[in-house]
């Protein structure tokens, strides 16, 4: 496959996922949002700008962090790299460039998502806000769905998911990061930081998967466990570093050593982690930090192999 | 669909003068009567939204990149008899081959500048002539492999070539995208009519591209300048359709003297190189030096032979609008036959003679730019206003040479969907020739349509529209 086109396809595939946890953060964001605790509201929405690295970018455009203006601004704000609006048209421009290389069914369900997502823009604002969050997961299921329906299992389809489990990986430990310090600075009420924890569990689709496992009582070790270390939540850093282990080594030819051994390495050290070990060795932050930073690695060692070929 | 409909003085596809349908069309005209208005409304909105979900759309040029617009389709088809087609075949045939041995011969013995029959500065002069390809012998002296001619009839119904088009035709996907759009919203025509099939265009087009070097599976790619290229879409549609890589420049590299593409897995090397990109950015070393579309040093690979470019570097001075009046007699040179497509008369600016008649004729004349293309930059007389005449008056006084001038021809009509009901439109067709081992003319073309009514200008940047277009074949008794 040409090195541009697996870097087009890994792009596209990062951009929607990107589109999509966005989506899933905002639409509890802005649910917690209306609670009556002015102050929780608050940090949960600048917990957001934080997660996704745009805070100072925020305060240079908008006076104050309220709920409308960090809707707009994750939504359809054109100056914001990873708004929804722009991971959509990102992705959109990805795909066209290898249409070829998807199916026509793929490239139609990415190019109706952005010829939608037109329309809604040409509107000014999002009017519902959690129906417009809805239509984005919605939208990602589609990508998805097709993909998973109607791909053919070669090197696209390896490209597809590297970025769709890559960029998943990273939002989920940027989001456990950034809540874990939030919670641990502030000291909060049990109640307070029981919506804390809760809000991560939704954001990340595991609200249900953790009464299951765990039932009601909602402790960070809990929270952290399940979705650093538990294979079967599909959001977990384990079940997404397995499936990058797996489709690198699908990945034919001699070029890809170093991302290779870098994903293995790193699938087996939370396939074995342990959660007693995270918190009261480690420390949480400090194995989030260091689990990003390897994961970086991984994706610029993708790059290096195979995308910038010469 | 119960519908006024006056062929106005003009040679229509459809119906006679008299208003009585021709025999091809009987069939189409039956069942259009059961038809009703609104039915058909509804599968023309059907076939805009489908087109529109599957991007199939072509950038403008002039507009904010990015812009992206649908090609107007009509869902009225273009039908052609049979016998028609076969004289449409031969003629093109021949043309092609025609143009085919006079890009060799300018490039090696210039024999026809020796017997006199075309000038020599029109020529060498030509900003299409290629210096570089001069003795470059190519595999089967193949220099066209894939050519568009564009034809249209005047009022007798009689065909004649407006021009042809030899440096990177486009449309073919949309003839291929017309059909398959006709099928799903009027499946039962299909069973009625029968329409010989199109779809086989892709893999003779794969088979052309392969036979035109002596290498064994040979790598085959589309070269395209990139998604915000007019025609884009085209590229990759038919990239993906022969299941070849589609590439831009920055994906190809040459090393030792050949050409690479970089993948996943380490250079590859590159055979055959369907180009669609002309010759000015194919190559900073040789051509446009500020070209960012090219690859450095590919000209150079392509005179050592190590890769075959289709079309051949240089094709573009045998389509030039200079050439074109040429053409006949070429047939006559190198084939020993009479022209079966007729040539439209043109007045060669460039000559004293031709330019007084020009200039006094201007409202009953179109003049074009000899380089032209796309419908931009012409004059059509007798629909230009006086201001716009005398504008054009001091262009050509001024530089003569860049014009040639035609009598305006009427364009055969064609019914189209407007406004709730049938009208006639000018139309034109263009038919695609492969040129490989054999020569192939998928049986039908892209039939261009002017919706405005009354113009003439069916070209898709200018508001022009497609029509599906049906040969049929002859009953097998």
């Amino acid at each position: 496959m040409l090195s541009r086109t697996a870097s087009e396809l890994y792009w596209m595939a990062r951009y929607l996922e990107r589109a999509e946890n966005t989506a899933r953060m905002m639409d509890v964001a802005f649910t917690v949002s209306m609670m009556p605790n002015i102050y929780v509201a608050q940090e949960e929405l600048s917990a957001q700008l934080k997660i996704s690295g745009c805070y100072d970018l925020f305060r240079s455009k908008y006076e104050e962090i309220n709920t409308h203006n960090v809707m707009q601004f994750f939504s359809l704000d054109e100056s914001n790299p990873s708004s929804i609006y722009n991971c959509i048209s990102s992705a959109r421009d990805n795909a066209k460039s290898v249409r070829g290389k998807i199916s026509s069914e793929t490239w139609e369900a990415i190019n109706v998502s952005w010829i939608e997502l037109q329309a809604i823009k040409q509107k000014g604002k999002i009017w519902e806000v959690n129906a417009f969050f809805d239509w984005v997961k919605e939208r990602s299921h589609v990508f998805r769905g097709s993909v998973y329906s109607t791909g053919l299992r070669n090197d696209a389809f390896r490209f597809i998911r590297l970025g769709t489990f890559l960029e998943r990986a990273g939002n989920t430990a940027r989001i456990l990061d950034v809540k874990n310090q939030i919670v641990r600075q502030d000291r909060e009420t049990e109640s307070v930081e029981y919506y804390r924890w809760n809000a991560v569990l939704k954001s990340l689709g595991a609200y249900e998967a953790y009464r299951e496992i765990y039932g009601d009582r909602i402790t960070p070790e809990h929270v952290a466990e399940l979705l650093i270390l538990r294979e079967e939540v599909p959001r977990s850093i384990r079940a997404c570093l397995e499936a990058i282990n797996d489709i690198l080594s699908g990945i034919e030819g001699i070029v890809g050593k170093v991302p290779k051994r870098l994903a293995a390495v790193q699938y087996a050290r939370v396939k074995y982690g342990d959660s007693h070990h995270i918190f009261e060795e480690t420390g949480l932050h400090e194995y989030l930090t260091d689990c990003l930073n390897r994961m970086s690695a991984i994706a610029e060692s993708i790059h290096v192999a195979y995308m910038e070929a010469v | 669909m119960d519908f006024k409909y006056s062929a106005d003085g003009l040679f229509d596809e459809m119906f006679l003068q008299e208003g009585d349908c021709r025999e091809h069309y009987q069939m189409y005209k039956k069942w259009l009567s059961d038809m009703s208005s609104n039915q058909f409304q509804l599968k023309q909105q059907e076939a805009d939204l489908l087109f529109h979900r599957l991007g199939i759309t072509f950038n403008v040029y002039g507009e904010d990149s990015g812009v992206e617009r649908l090609i107007p389709f009509d869902t009225v088809p273009r039908i052609i008899p049979g016998n028609e087609w076969t004289m449409v075949q031969a003629g093109v045939k021949q043309r092609v081959s025609a143009l085919n041995h006079f890009l060799y011969d300018i490039y090696h013995d210039k024999r026809i500048i020796d017997a006199g029959l075309i000038p020599e500065e029109q020529v060498f002069a030509n900003e299409q002539y290629q210096p570089c390809m001069q003795g470059v012998d190519l595999p089967g002296n193949i220099y066209t492999h894939i050519a568009g001619v564009d034809l249209i009839k005047d009022d007798k119904g009689d065909y004649y070539v407006l021009e042809d088009n030899l440096r990177t035709p486009s449309g073919v996907s949309y003839m291929l995208e017309n059909r398959k759009m006709m099928m799903r919203l009027f499946p039962e025509l299909f069973s009625k009519h029968s329409v010989a099939s199109i779809d086989h265009y892709p893999s003779l087009l794969l088979k052309t591209l392969k036979e035109s070097t002596s290498i064994l599976n040979p790598c085959v790619v589309v070269l395209t300048p990139g998604r915000f290229n007019s025609a884009y879409f085209e590229h990759a549609f038919l990239a993906q359709q022969m299941g070849v890589e589609l590439v831009e420049g920055r994906d190809l590299f040459v090393k030792d003297s050949y050409i690479y593409m970089r993948t996943t897995n380490g250079p590859v090397r590159v055979d055959v190189i369907y180009r669609r990109l002309d010759d000015e950015f194919l190559d900073p070393l040789t051509f446009n030096a500020g070209s960012m579309l090219g690859v450095a040093g590919l000209a150079s690979v392509y005179r050592d032979g190590h890769v075959v470019l289709a079309n051949a570097i240089g094709s573009g001075v045998a389509d030039d609008k200079s050439i074109y009046p040429y053409v006949p007699d070429m047939i006559r040179f190198y084939l020993d036959e009479e022209p079966i497509l007729k040539n439209v008369p043109t007045w060669q600016c460039r000559k004293p003679d031709d330019l007084a008649y020009a200039l006094e004729n201007l409202e009953k004349l179109v003049v074009k730019e000899v380089h032209g293309a796309g419908g931009y930059g012409m004059l059509i007389g007798p629909r230009a206003s006086t201001q716009e005449i005398e504008k054009f008056r001091i262009q050509l006084i001024n530089n003569p040479s860049n014009y040639i001038a035609q009598p305006t021809l009427s364009l055969s009509s064609s019914p189209t969907f407007v406004n709730g009901g049938l009208a006639p439109r000018h139309i034109d067709l263009r038919p695609f020739l492969l040129t490989g081992k054999d020569s192939y003319l998928v049986p039908g073309g892209l039939t261009r349509v002017a919706l405005k009514e009354g113009s003439l200008v069916v070209n898709s940047s200018q508001g022009g529209g497609t029509k599906d277009t049906w040969v049929l074949e002859e009953e097998v008794c």
